[in-house]
């Protein structure tokens, strides 16, 4: 229950509270003592060019036009706000809610952010995207975004992940992009976003990056939250305009935490809103876990100061999770900060808990989640019956889990 | 520091041969006796890599040294364990650390500088840590007098230069190409107008690495600079003999020193 763990927080955090929780990053791309821009020399300029492009596009009207108009006609935005009223019932308790960001072209909230950063990267001339994939949501959304405005399209993927996500592997294909498959370290998503930036810096003038996930160096984790905020924006609309009043707690499932920060940005100043984000345990948190907050501490990786899985040394440790999507030793650097003012508390589920939850959502409404919002779901299950009725979880159901099928069956002992 | 080992490196009337190998490959205790060959070499510089998990600044090459040494289970500890036992066979050789923000700033800046000092190191090259974000390392090293070593690269314009120069000593490393280590060498024109550029403004020596592998290339260089960086071929050899490089690593570095010092006598 987030207002429990509320008691941890000191005096001295209180006193720095600040006026608003919704102004960061400052100028030099910093949340407290993390985020930041850690970049080779090479990059350096091209981030410092990116953040003056991004600054005039935001104070451009054309450039939301268009973002909204392709939002609306080509995701299909607003995405609907939906009552779970069987799930609600065999949890007993709070009234849970979800933002239905699944029911997005291509299933998952990851295009919200791609539309955003591909208009920016025309807005700039560059002529060829990257981007690292771990799960394949963000590959296929960027495939998806390239496609449509026929630019050129290199999907980099840890060799490990290529193998257990064939399915969207197969589906950036046939949307024209080329998948490279990643070999070295572990094969899995840092990897893969090594690769992304060891290619950015080789083609730093023709090429842009479209990172996935509101972390990497400034200005991605505040334009990535600001392209992913329009989940919370109609949240908020819709659920006052259906109730008349605000949650009582916001939950989302956090790898690099970019649906979470997109949900609960909008709501940060809301003071009678808490929050929750839900990290992926994995086997358990004393065992392999993807759960940074939780099981890290702060470090600099991929641009960003950030907490991080890592040992004494400052090596990164590789994460695990059932979800593909959460197997990610960082967070997005927002993500850090909230934790330390205590604005958001931070939680996590293990694999079993979160294929439990799978189901539970498949057999109470009908929706077969993705596996990392089925951690957010988790997290409501136990949430939920500890709370009044007349009490509102809203959730945001992130993905939907057409890609998970394989996986999950393969867990249950289910061969296909 | 009184006596300043990079200056005087590279104050010999001749261009200096900087040389990189990956700390701990293909093991700690390896490592000592390839150092000693870039030493009898003839190189004037010593660039010691710090291992890390995720080089993302590097090619084949230098990645798969690091997953070497990590493999084998070098530490931190491990690395200045090299370093401290270096200084003590060789006074008068300087030696710089090069590697990834997060190995050097996970124990406070502070530490990493104290540790450089006890050491003998004499100066720190961070790859991720531009001028942007120097508060992180900067104040640190320059307070324990070890120098900063920033990169230049061919995205670093003019407007930007003075902001990589401020704060850093030692040398400026140009980075050649925009790229990873080891890859492909920049058209020679180009060096020679950049260095021409970056000597305009710096106070500092100037050397050029990234994809310099032979003698006749680190010559052609050696003619505009100040030095010249040789990491990736050396690392090659590392990773083809093992345990047994420092026989290769000599010859190399021995033709590569004598094609670097005497690249502006064949000027005259």
């Amino acid at each position: 229950m987030p207002s429990a763990k509320r008691h941890s927080m000191s005096v001295e955090t209180i006193s720095q509270t600040p006026n608003s929780f919704r102004n960061q990053p400052d100028e030099r791309g910093h949340f407290g003592q993390f985020g930041g821009r850690y970049v080779a020399e090479t990059l350096m300029p091209l981030v410092l060019e990116l953040e003056r492009e991004y600054t005039a596009a935001k104070a451009d009207p054309a450039f939301k036009a268009e973002f909204d108009d392709l939002l609306e006609h080509y995701v299909g935005r607003p995405s609907p706000l939906y009552f779970a009223p069987r799930l609600t019932e065999e949890l007993g308790g709070a009234q849970v809610w979800f933002k239905r960001d699944e029911l997005n072209h291509t299933g998952a909230h990851k295009i919200n952010n791609c539309i955003g950063q591909i208009l920016l990267a025309m807005r700039m001339g560059k002529t060829r995207i990257i981007a690292e994939t771990g799960a394949g949501q963000h590959g296929v959304a960027t495939a998806t975004v390239c496609a449509r405005f026929g630019l050129p399209c290199v999907i980099f993927m840890g060799a490990t992940d290529v193998a257990r996500q064939a399915p969207n592997v197969f589906r950036m294909k046939l949307l024209g992009a080329q998948v490279v498959p990643v070999t070295a370290g572990a094969g899995t998503l840092k990897d893969a976003m090594n690769e992304a930036l060891r290619d950015w810096v080789a083609n730093v003038h023709d090429t842009f990056y479209i990172i996935g996930t509101a972390a990497g160096p400034h200005p991605y984790p505040e334009m990535v939250r600001d392209f992913q905020s329009v989940i919370g924006k109609e949240a908020r609309a819709q659920m006052l305009a259906r109730t008349g009043r605000l949650p009582d707690v916001l939950v989302a499932a956090i790898g690099g935490g970019s649906n979470a920060i997109g949900l609960f940005h909008p709501f940060l100043d809301d003071a009678s809103v808490k929050m929750l984000g839900v990290e992926a345990a994995g086997h358990g948190l004393d065992k392999e876990h993807a759960a940074s907050l939780a099981g890290g501490r702060p470090g600099i990786l991929h641009g960003n100061k950030t907490y991080l899985l890592q040992d004494d040394d400052g090596q990164i440790i590789e994460g695990h999770s059932i979800s593909a999507g959460l197997d990610y030793p960082g967070i997005g650097p927002e993500h850090s900060w909230l934790k330390e003012i205590g604005r958001v508390d931070y939680t996590s589920v293990t694999d079993k808990e979160a294929l439990g939850a799978f189901q539970l959502l498949c057999r109470t409404e009908g929706i077969i989640p993705a596996l990392e919002p089925a951690h957010a779901i988790a997290a409501v299950q136990k949430l939920a019956p500890t709370m009044g009725k007349d009490q509102i979880i809203l959730a945001n159901l992130c993905g939907r889990g057409d890609k998970d099928i394989f996986s999950v069956a393969e867990h249950l002992g289910v061969s296909l | 520091m009184t006596t300043n080992r990079l200056s005087s490196a590279f104050a010999k009337g001749r261009p200096a041969l900087v040389t990189f190998v990956t700390g701990g490959d293909p093991t700690p205790n390896a490592t000592a006796a390839v150092l000693d060959a870039l030493v009898e070499g003839g190189a004037d510089v010593i660039e010691l890599g710090m291992p890390f998990t995720d080089p993302m600044a590097d090619g084949p090459a230098i990645q798969l040294a690091n997953l070497r040494s990590l493999g084998a289970g070098t530490t931190t500890a491990d690395i200045f364990r090299i370093a401290t036992a270096f200084r003590a066979r060789h006074p008068e050789t300087p030696l710089v650390l090069m590697g990834y923000a997060n190995p050097m700033t996970i124990r406070g800046g502070d530490w990493f500088a104290a540790e450089c000092v006890k050491a003998g190191v004499d100066g720190v090259i961070c790859v991720d840590i531009p001028p942007e974000e120097d508060p992180e390392l900067g104040p640190a090293l320059r307070g324990a007098g070890v120098s900063l070593i920033r990169l230049a690269t061919p995205t670093t314009d003019a407007a930007r230069l003075p902001a990589v120069l401020d704060g850093s000593s030692g040398f400026l490393y140009y980075v050649s190409v925009a790229g990873i280590t080891g890859m492909q060498q920049a058209a020679q024109t180009s060096i020679d107008e950049a260095v021409a550029r970056i000597k305009a403004s710096a106070t500092i020596p100037v050397a050029v690495g990234f994809g310099v592998r032979t003698p006749d290339q680190a010559a052609a260089i050696a003619k505009v600079a100040d030095g010249v960086v040789v990491g990736s071929a050396l690392v090659d050899l590392v990773a083809q003999h093992g345990a047994n490089a420092a026989g290769p690593v000599r010859e190399l570095t021995a033709a590569l020193a004598a094609a670097v010092h005497s690249a502006r006598k064949e000027l005259a």
